[in-house]
């Protein structure tokens, strides 16, 4: 029997529509997978079997009578856990969350279970969102399935590595700064942002709302857009959700994947995201990249975003200003943890000592920096400067796509880091997400796919490509024409060729470090 | 130089309603002043002559007729997640101190 895990989420469509797998079999497969090895991963925060496998028995049931719900019913799906359930407790990898069950699901989590998709659990995350490597995770890192004693990224670095180590087919992530992709790029897998606006962000627990994306994680690019055409689409819900009708990402992907799909299309290459900041090894499989886009009938051309160089002060005054806002309904009054104070207290108390001890210390830090960025005398220098670097950003943005259709630049700047090296430096982990924030800023869509294994470390690097606002589906067909030279060239997706991790010990890693 | 001192880390601290330890307080002003020094560069880049972009996609105001619809929480879901209520309220704590 084969090993259904293996499989993407397309090819187990298929088996499921001609009748050679059940739900129930692919669901349990996962399950069984998760049971081995996420002791070692810890990619996921909650797993229920009991209800996993009642929904894929609904979904056989449906396809028994020959009702399913869309192509993709009784596929698995593992949620990130910043996204709300009413089955499964929504944490956002908080404690002043524990255990917090919603009263609704998410629009995301409904549009997947309208589409017959299989809940297996939620996934880990850097608290509330904030972080570069899931350290920040209340309830303990998860583990870079590559290297055990290495991070996953973040803050998605639990729907990942749940996909890199083949414990789900895809999963829903959410991307603030980079959050889907530069995770992608650690773990040797896919992750798109979409077009802000373009998928509801009604029901993810906000971070910093003018920022905030949900989006696909998956092992190749067509799962990524099937899962996308599932969530995507205007939603009442959310305020700032476009009313525009998006085409079939799938069937971008599946274009994007024939022979000479690539000829005359226009890469811009962004000067300001080479130099020394950025890895040997990740520039190497980079530039590889562009000669097999140029040898496929692209044009590279060299283009200049210099505002860029102000995108990660301008984020960090923007993202904690947005988000001591949005942390201000954690007040120990309408759901979530509340302290005991001996003698009572008032409700201000109450709250002050409710957040010291809900929050950890990369959310306290972000807040406190957010109310500073936000006071008076501050406000026009700090949070008034960078929205105006925000539009200096767009336009550099405007002026590059007047002139090619998609950007190119690596995801991030290095590979894996080790767990801890990171931590006392927040500084450094900030400088990670230089490559992924412009598009958060922007509002424009971003992709990141694998594009190798860097050769000092024999870690995965991944190469981003951004298009205009709205262009998502250029996005999936320029990354499926890669990603077919690609596979063609490795035989099959990066994953494959990850080494076996050691699922018996926490502490040992199965092969040595850089 | 940034002008985060202890002092102001617990005032903001208690704007933010977050009762910071000794410890912490000592650690975010060392943090927040590199912090601070690294995101002020911003202010060189922002001229005069730059709007500012509160928003990535312009968008107007969104307005839906003012009647209740039907996906609205009841009360008892609206309750579920609370640390205490009486069933049709949350429970707080007292809203004065004593020396209030």
């Amino acid at each position: 029997m084969t090993d259904l895990t293996r499989h993407t989420a397309a090819e187990l469509a298929a088996q499921l529509a001609d009748g050679s797998t059940t739900s129930v079999a692919v669901t349990q497969a996962h399950l069984d997978r998760i049971a081995a090895v996420d002791g070692t991963i810890h990619a996921f925060l909650h797993v229920n079997p009991e209800l996993s496998l009642a929904a894929a028995a609904a979904s056989d049931a449906r396809r028994a009578a020959g009702k399913p719900l869309s192509d993709l019913d009784g596929v698995p799906l593992a949620i990130k856990d910043v996204l709300v359930t009413t089955d499964m407790p929504s944490t956002s990898g908080s404690k002043i969350l524990e255990g917090w069950m919603s009263p609704y699901d998410a629009t995301v989590v409904t549009r997947a279970r309208e589409a017959g998709l299989v809940p297996l659990g939620k996934t880990n995350m850097d608290e509330f969102a904030m972080g570069s490597s899931t350290e920040h995770s209340a309830y303990g890192p998860t583990r870079n399935p590559w290297d055990i004693d290495r991070i996953p990224g973040g803050s998605g670095g639990g729907s990942a590595a749940a996909v890199a180590a083949f414990e789900a087919p895809f999963a829903l992530g959410s991307d603030t700064g980079g959050s889907i992709r530069q995770p992608a790029h650690i773990t040797g897998t896919v992750g798109m942002k979409p077009t802000y606006g373009s998928v509801s962000r009604y029901g993810a627990i906000a971070l910093a709302s003018s920022l905030d994306q949900v989006g696909p994680c998956s092992r190749t690019v067509l799962d990524a857009a099937l899962l996308h055409d599932v969530i995507g689409g205007y939603d009442r819900h959310d305020s700032t959700s476009l009313k525009d009708a998006w085409p079939s990402f799938a069937e971008a992907a599946r274009a994007g994947a024939q022979p000479g799909s690539l000829k005359g299309l226009k890469v811009g290459v962004v000067g300001q995201y080479s130099g020394e900041a950025f890895q040997a090894g990740v520039m190497t499989r980079f530039r590889e990249s562009l000669e097999m886009l140029a040898a496929a009938g692209a044009e590279i051309v060299d283009v200049s975003l210099p505002s860029v160089e102000y995108a990660v002060a301008a984020y960090y005054l923007i993202l904690p200003a947005e988000a001591s806002s949005n942390l201000a309904k954690f007040d120990s009054v309408r759901f979530g943890m509340r302290a005991t104070l001996t003698g009572g207290g008032t409700v201000e108390q109450v709250m002050s000592a409710t957040r010291e001890a809900g929050f950890g210390p990369e959310v306290k830090r972000r807040i406190i920096l957010g109310t500073y960025a936000l006071s008076a005398g501050y406000y026009d220098a700090y949070y008034g400067s960078a929205q105006k670097v925000r539009t200096l950003i767009q336009r550099d943005f405007d002026h590059a796509f007047a002139s090619v259709d998609v950007l190119a630049t690596p995801t991030a700047p290095t590979t894996a880091w080790k767990l801890g090296e990171k931590l006392d430096d927040p500084l450094a982990m900030y400088a990670q997400d230089i490559a992924t924030i412009p598009a958060n800023l922007a509002g424009i869509p971003g992709i990141s796919i694998p594009s190798g294994i860097a050769p000092e470390d024999g870690l995965p690097v991944g190469i981003q490509f951004l298009a205009p606002a709205r262009h998502d589906a250029k996005l999936y067909s320029v990354a499926a024409g890669l990603e077919a030279l690609l596979h063609a060239q490795w035989g099959g997706p990066l994953n494959s060729q990850a080494p076996d991790f050691d699922t018996s010990s926490r502490t040992q890693s199965t092969r040595g470090g850089a | 130089m940034s002008d985060i001192s202890e002092d102001s880390v617990r005032h903001l601290a208690g704007l933010a309603r977050i009762d910071l330890t000794n410890d912490e307080v000592t650690h975010l002003t060392a943090e927040l002043s590199k912090i601070v020094d690294v995101v002020a560069t911003v202010s060189a880049a922002a001229t005069d002559d730059v709007p500012a972009t509160s928003h990535p996609i312009p968008l107007t105001n969104v307005y839906r007729d003012d009647v209740v619809t039907d996906d609205v929480l009841t009360t008892e879901k609206a309750l579920s997640g609370a640390p205490e209520h009486d069933g049709s309220r949350f429970k707080v704590s007292a809203i004065l101190g004593e020396e209030q």
